[in-house]
């Protein structure tokens, strides 16, 4: 292995901490579809009402750039079937968050469940540009009562590639394009539509995906049976299993997809066994990612010894150990608009974002950028002209000070039940960094009874409001328990 | 050094509507209802009057902008009229401008009235509204209880306190106010209450229940004020005067400046020394007969009580619930009822805390009246803990 190698250098994970039991929503709907008592097992990541692809891609980007230069970013590819802008650059948004520089290359990828694995797959093949971050996300929506609803779950990944010590090679890419139709969503339906199921297993899966496979491995000439790792999404039940064996992969290989766990997380779910598989990958080991839909995409890795000294991150085990089982299945049918709860008059008032406000301070909002006196040292937020220190008040004299990987401690606190939220009560209060600088903020998944002063807090990037009245959702910065 | 306000000015008269769900009233018919018994009391003809100022602060809700809906209400002919708001504390600031005025010499006699429409809101609470355009895109999502709720965590964690004995404090601060109520017609909410009624009430914003938030009233307050020379002229006797007239605005340094604790108002505590001595009252512990606070909630009213020298530091929760500050106790506070059950029209609520001293300083408080008052402190209060306008007023008899 060469010191300027290239591959993947840095892989990161994000699943939102509600886990939506599935037995609640076997025992919401049973009575219309007694069939999904049959999958009515383990639980499915579901997003807080504060949380969208944007949001579940900027974790998932932070931490997979722990210990890494950000300024070193050349391109940053969002993939995602749930994009909240259909014209605005949502990657635009991601790369505002983690503060990327402006001389940066962005690309939403979405159209299909290859979205993740595509541009992954470009992106490696395409080496040349410079450092690229490949991030997958995916809030998946699905009628109430559907089997979607028990199959799909919520999540990003995130895979770094470029030049330097790699984790992991690539050994080489597959695609194959068939309009193959198991699912679809036009634009203006909320939720997707699939054709049965056994049709898409043997017609699908295992026609499509040996294909791309044998295909992939004959040209880098290797013999399957020397696979590691066989990652490949899939909610037919014991898909990957079968699809294995067509191709003559060591049954061991076989992957779990996260279902009893997580759920499905649709464009993101391919870079995310691919995460889980490098958590464990021991060096020399290879990775084959099979990513299905209208056609596959099949990607071949070899792990490197570098794989060993892998930076602390969250990763796949730590966003999956964070967890909170969630059985209120109403309460996921209202995040998810599909129940039109009676939310009172507190919650009607106008929220109009002004885009020359947002604009001029995108840094201090998006990037929750504050600022540091050259002449008195003090750490403040936000960034005004003139310094906080009563005894300097220098004018100017601030440089940017980045709050958002900053961890702090709760100076004061309250679960406010008056003021209007998706899910009340609001929690909220005074922020006191570590290092300086202090905010009276938001918290978000803060559980009652277990919040009180002094409890140490991370920041996190979150919905701030919706508007609905000209479609506009405005994100920021909350606190929650570090 | 400037000389301050001390005996410059006098009250000539004052007026204050019923506060409450005044379902039958316009915001116009409570401004009529405040003016028509000042200036009854002040014993003058509008015409007298060379300038006056409004004050109301969520006027969306009611008057629209400016000061033009005090001139037209009250058919003033053609003077000089000013609005202001500053949050809650709007009241004292009319009061301000009123005085002020008199005092550099640009009017003899002046008219400061305060007035807010709450209760065409369709909901209970304050109405929810944006805080500004840059504000809306990083504060928190508050509610009023919910950001002077930010004091107790605070507070307890300060002073090692226990959040129980806190609770029950904050308890008998509200039980106190609805037993003074009682006594005073005008008040919103006069109904007793006892601390199990307090501590079994539903949750607002924690560890603030449905009891610990002050009612939100409709109603109006006025105050005509003049020199002592023109109020002799006019037969006056016994002339209530104004001692002190401060207000402290924050700069930031709560809510961005790493030193303030959350437990107290930095405000409130710089407004009332230079009150105090502006006054020159020495110590207020002692000295001070009567205290009216902006007790928007129940441990506003209690961190107040320390902010306002009244109480050690630290000691707030002994000295409530020894009833340092009941209607017998040597200072009582809210003897009127205060925000939490006279109501808080928030622009009137400053000028009706000087009403109430007023009333007390000329002997004319009725059941409620204590004996013998010097001196009378009003603190209004507009904001949130981490930045707000803290206004006081010191009345006490001219000349004294």
């Amino acid at each position: 292995m060469s010191a300027t190698d290239f591959g993947i250098l840095s892989f990161g994970a994000y699943v939102p901490r509600a886990r939506l039991q599935r037995k609640a929503i076997a025992a919401a709907n049973s009575w219309f579809a007694p069939g999904l008592r049959g999958l009515a097992k383990g639980e499915r990541a579901t997003c807080n009402w504060d949380e969208d692809s944007i949001t579940l891609a900027v974790e998932a980007a932070r931490d997979c750039l722990v210990g890494f230069d950000r300024d070193a970013l050349a391109q940053l590819v969002l993939a995602s079937t749930t994009l909240p802008f259909d014209d605005r650059c949502n990657a635009g948004v991601v790369a505002n968050a983690l503060q990327l520089k402006s001389a940066l290359r962005t690309l939403d990828a979405t159209g299909s469940l290859r979205a993740g694995s595509t541009a992954l797959a470009a992106a490696l093949d395409g080496g040349g540009y410079g450092q690229t971050l490949v991030v997958a996300a995916d809030a998946r929506k699905s009628k109430a009562g559907s089997v979607q609803e028990m199959h799909y779950g919520d999540g990003g990944a995130a895979l770094l590639l470029g030049q330097g010590q790699p984790i992991a090679r690539l050994i080489g890419t597959h695609s194959e394009t068939v309009d193959f139709v198991h699912q679809y969503r036009m634009h203006d339906k909320a939720h997707d539509y699939a054709w049965e199921e056994r049709w898409v297993r043997d017609e699908g899966y295992l026609k499509i995906v040996p294909r791309a496979v044998a295909a992939l491995l004959e040209r880098c000439a290797v013999d399957p049976a020397t696979i590691a790792h066989f990652c490949m999404p899939g909610t037919l039940s014991r898909i990957g299993a079968a699809v294995a064996k067509r191709i003559g992969l060591p049954d061991d290989a076989v992957r779990d997809n996260l279902a009893a766990v997580c759920g499905d997380t649709g464009a993101a779910h391919p870079l995310l066994m691919l995460a889980a598989a490098l958590e464990v990958a021991k060096p020399g080991e290879r990775i084959l990612v099979a990513a299905f839909g209208e056609g596959c995409d099949a990607l071949l890795f070899e792990v490197t010894p570098a794989i060993a000294g892998t930076v602390q991150r969250r990763g796949v085990k730590g966003a999956l150990a964070a967890r909170r089982e969630d059985g209120n299945y109403m309460r996921y049918l209202s995040f998810n608009k599909l129940i039109d709860l009676e939310r009172g008059m507190r919650a009607e008032p106008d929220k109009p974002t002004q885009m020359t406000v947002l604009y001029r301070n995108r840094d201090m909002i998006q990037g929750l950028v504050g600022g540091k006196c050259r002449r008195c040292g003090t750490v403040q937020y936000p960034r005004q002209r003139y310094c906080v220190n009563p005894e300097c008040n220098a004018l100017d004299s601030q440089d940017d000070y980045a709050f958002a990987e900053r961890h702090g401690k709760i100076l004061s606190y309250t679960a406010d039940a008056l003021t209007y939220s998706p899910d009340p009560p609001t929690y909220f209060g005074m922020v006191q960094f570590d290092g300086g600088g202090r905010m009276l903020m938001d918290f978000s998944e803060i559980e009652a009874g277990k919040i009180d002063v002094g409890l140490p807090v991370r920041m996190v990037y979150r919905i701030k409001d919706a508007d609905a009245m000209r479609g506009f959702v405005r994100y920021f910065w909350k606190a929650t328990p570090a | 050094m400037a000389s301050g306000i001390k005996d410059k000015v006098v009250i000539l008269g004052m007026g204050c509507s019923k506060f409450g769900e005044r379902w039958d009233c316009n915001a116009q018919d409570l401004m009529v209802e405040a003016f028509e018994e000042a200036l009854a009391d002040a014993g003058i003809e509008r015409k007298q009057i060379e300038a006056a100022w409004l004050g109301t602060a969520i006027e969306e809700q009611h008057l629209g902008k400016s000061a033009v809906p005090l001139a037209m209400t009250l058919r003033l002919p053609y003077i000089p009229v000013t609005r202001v708001e500053n949050y809650c504390a709007t009241g004292t600031e009319a009061l301000r401008g009123a005085v002020y005025a008199v005092a550099s010499g640009a009017a003899d006699i002046a008219l400061a009235l305060g007035v807010e429409k709450l209760k065409d809101t369709g909901y209970g609470g304050l109405p929810q509204r944006g805080r500004g355009a840059l504000n809306d895109l990083f504060w928190p999502n508050l509610s009023a209880p919910g950001s002077f709720a930010q004091l107790a965590s605070a507070y307890a964690a300060k002073h090692g306190a226990d959040k129980g004995d806190l609770k029950r404090a904050m308890a008998h601060i509200s039980v106190k106010s609805h037993a003074n109520a009682g006594k005073n017609p005008k008040a919103h909410l006069r109904n007793a209450i006892t601390m199990d009624d307090v501590m079994n009430a539903s949750m607002i914003a924690e560890p603030l229940g449905l009891y610990d938030c002050c009612g939100v009233s409709d109603g109006s307050a006025c105050a005509i004020v003049t020199t002592p020379d023109i109020a002799r002229g006019l037969g006056k006797k016994d002339l209530v005067a104004v001692k002190a007239l401060q207000v402290a605005v924050s700069n930031g340094e709560e809510v961005q400046y790493d030193q303030w604790d959350g437990s107290y108002f930095a405000t409130t505590r710089i407004a009332a020394a230079r009150a105090y001595a502006e006054a020159g009252i020495k110590n207020p512990r002692d000295q001070v007969s009567l205290v009216d606070v902006h007790d928007c909630f129940s441990v506003t009213e209690l961190v107040t009580m320390e902010d306002l020298q009244l109480s050690a530091e630290g000691s707030a929760i002994r000295d409530v619930l020894d009833g340092f500050f009941d209607a017998d106790g040597p200072v009582p506070c809210q003897i009127d009822g205060g925000l939490k059950c006279f109501g808080h029209p928030i622009g009137a609520s400053g000028l009706r805390m000087v009403y109430e001293m007023y009333l007390q300083l000329s002997g004319r408080a009725g059941a409620r009246q204590r004996a013998a008052p010097t001196w009378g402190v009003t603190h209004n209060l507009g904001g949130f803990p981490s930045q707000n306008v803290a206004a006081i007023a010191v009345l006490g008899s001219y000349g004294a």
